[in-house]
């Protein structure tokens, strides 16, 4: 039996704000395993960021608010802890990258002295040990010259190498998780894919999981074995990554899976990309029925009325949809 | 993974990289690196060799000239410069350059202390507002607003009428004006630095490196000393180097007023005042006091200038 790491149950993050609350996670339930990749997928909005960031506490309160649910880490929950405690979490057990390569490092310092920092901090090592210790992650992380480079300031880094470097500093202390929050939005294809690469390379190497957060449908049935779609601040399907792929259930999945893009298909058809028509429905005091239901091509009046549960269709494939 | 770092340093690739190499192996102290950066902006070094003259000046200059402060000679009063006086003399025959060098010391010891007093309270005023938000930054807020809106010397003129006898009587006639001035001239100048600082908190906090912090566990107190605060300083040095201005020159306006040291002990400012008469008959004397706050507020803001450059790595020197 694998470790359970992450157990997420009825998770809801909401924000108040002069217009009212904001239900940005609204009853996410998800789970990751010891070594293993969970994708959590979704378009812009839809609470995957929320919820990264909710597992680490790093949500302000307020305007943010835990209104639910529990965050069971390795089988202890993780809300009611404060700050202090949670700083011994963060970084040691649970790590986060970003989005924003060129922005995640402090421009005032050596990307050497940052890792370093983590290092010394969690490890109470000394500076000396905590350089050397930085100059390596720099080499695991594929920077040519690292034993130089670590003198070298972020803005002397392109990009992707700060990718790596925020990489680096992430796994300097050997966390069990990973959450990459799309790590590699702001690359460009070829620079994704090494960073993507690398990312798998560290998994085996440290034995970690990794909760890739990303809206790469692409990216998603490279990397992952697992994946939860999230709409609308709800968990609608979750599955295996062939299984989603294979029988999407859940119609907005299926809306996502037509909506990538086939440059092989395109240049023999000249077919349009499909897109789900609308938009993603307000967060302010959301409507009774099925989040989705607005857009769906199969909606009927029970959508509208109630909420569906999510429920096992097939072995670890649960969709929260009437059909 | 072996691809090196020479392959696109262009033309001279073996060289360049050579150098490259030799200059990272030297030293990585990231004092030693501000130092070498802040040589390279000429004005400023000129400027540190100039303040450091100054204050050498002022240092140890009483003892090479011997010459004492207030022997009144009325038989030489307002000459020019001679052997004698290199700086003349003012109207009570008075050597100006012994008074010069003993001015400084006072000038410059007030402006540097009101200038640290003004940027600790401004910076901690507007880092606490910064980070606190809503309440406490709105109340921290007003209050900076209401010191703004306070007239400056009428006030202190109150402070001083009010405070003068008490001080003087526990630190003595200067340690006690000292301490005067420097609290009053720092405590009605630290607004403008806490306003600068709080904006810079504002945006940097939001930045991803200090959420990035965060989420690796820093402690609250370490994203804002080690991530936000030296972000922050930039323009703080620069506020830093025209409160020593400002602290100068408002000193000199206390002392004119009669209200800052008392007539005898002078000051750059004082001497200036009281060399303002004579302008037209003993512009020496006026030249030499000016000149003196001219140099020193000037190399300062340059100083300032090349600190600010040096301490921020993303620009190129």
């Amino acid at each position: 039996m694998v470790e359970t790491l992450l157990e997420i149950h009825g998770l809801k993050t909401w924000f108040k704000t002069d217009d009212g609350m904001v239900r940005a996670v609204d009853g996410v339930d998800l789970r990751i395993d010891h070594g293993e990749t969970l994708g959590v997928v979704g378009e812009s909005g839809c609470g995957k960021t929320v919820t990264a960031r909710s597992v680490l506490k790093l949500i302000d309160m307020p305007p943010g608010r835990f209104e639910g649910g529990r965050i069971l880490w390795r089988g202890r929950d993780l809300i009611p802890l404060d700050d202090q405690e949670m700083n011994k979490i963060r970084a040691r057990e649970i790590a986060i990258i970003f989005q924003e390569p060129m922005t995640s490092l402090n421009p005032v310092y050596t990307v050497g002295d940052q890792i370093a920092e983590v290092i010394a901090l969690h490890q109470k090592l000394g500076r000396k040990q905590a350089m050397e210790g930085a100059a390596e992650m720099l080499r695991l992380v594929n920077i040519p010259n690292p034993q130089h480079r670590v003198h070298d300031y972020p803005h002397q880094f392109s990009g992707g190498m700060r990718q790596r470097v925020m990489i680096a500093m992430a796994l300097s202390c050997q966390p069990k998780l990973l959450i990459a929050d799309e790590p590699t939005t702001a690359l460009d294809v070829t620079i994704q894919a090494q960073i993507l690469e690398l990312m798998h390379e560290m998994k085996d190497r440290f034995g970690m999981a990794i909760m890739l957060i990303t809206h790469a449908m692409g990216v998603v049935a490279e990397t992952c074995q697992r994946v939860t779609v999230m709409y609308a601040g709800k968990v609608v399907e979750e599955a295996p990554v062939g299984e989603l792929f294979g029988q999407p259930r859940h119609p907005y999945t299926q809306g996502l899976i037509r909506s990538i893009p086939r440059v092989d298909r395109a240049a023999e058809k000249k077919q349009r990309l499909e897109a789900i028509s609308g938009t993603v429905p307000s967060l302010l005091d959301p409507p009774p029925g099925c989040r989705f239901a607005a857009r769906c091509r199969y909606a009927s009046d029970i959508c509208v009325r109630e909420m569906p549960p999510l429920k096992e269709v097939a072995p670890g494939h649960f969709v929260r949809c009437v059909l | 993974m072996t691809v090196t770092q020479s392959a696109p340093t262009g033309v001279p690739a073996p060289a360049a990289a050579a150098t490259a190499t030799t200059r990272k192996k030297q030293h990585f102290s990231p004092w030693q690196e501000v130092w070498r950066r802040f040589r390279r902006h000429r004005l400023a070094l000129a400027s540190s060799i100039v303040l450091g003259l100054i204050i050498v000046t002022v240092v140890f200059g009483p003892l090479v000239w011997t010459v004492p402060i207030n022997e009144i000679d009325f038989a030489a009063k307002l000459q020019g410069p001679s052997w004698a006086h290199p700086l003349g003399t003012d109207d009570l025959g008075q050597d100006v350059l012994a008074r010069m060098i003993y001015g400084g010391r006072i000038s410059l010891a007030v402006g540097l202390a009101a200038m640290v007093v003004a940027i600790f309270v401004g910076v901690l005023v507007g880092a606490i507002a910064g980070m606190a938000s809503g309440k406490v930054d709105a109340a921290l807020m007003w209050l900076s607003d209401l010191f703004l809106s306070l007239p400056t010397l009428p006030l202190l003129l109150l402070i001083i009428y009010l405070f003068r006898d008490s001080l003087k009587a526990v630190f003595g006639v200067e340690g006690g004006i000292f301490i005067m001035i420097v609290v009053v001239i720092g405590g009605l100048r630290w607004m403008p630095a806490a306003r600068l600082v709080r904006a810079q908190f504002l945006s940097l906090r939001e930045k991803e490196f200090v959420e990035a912090a965060r989420a690796l566990g820093a402690s609250r107190t370490r994203q804002v000393v080690q991530h936000i605060l030296p972000n922050a300083l930039g323009p703080v040095i620069v506020a830093a180097t025209i409160d020593v201005a400002a602290a100068i020159i408002q000193e000199s306006t206390l002392s004119f007023l009669g209200l800052g040291f008392p007539p005898d002990i002078p000051t750059w400012g004082r001497l200036l005042a009281d060399a303002k008469d004579y302008l037209d008959i003993a512009p020496h004397w006026a030249l030499a006091s000016g000149a003196a706050i001219f140099l020193t507020v000037l190399s300062i803001n340059f100083i300032g200038d090349g600190l600010r450059d040096a301490l921020d790595p993303r620009r190129v020197i």
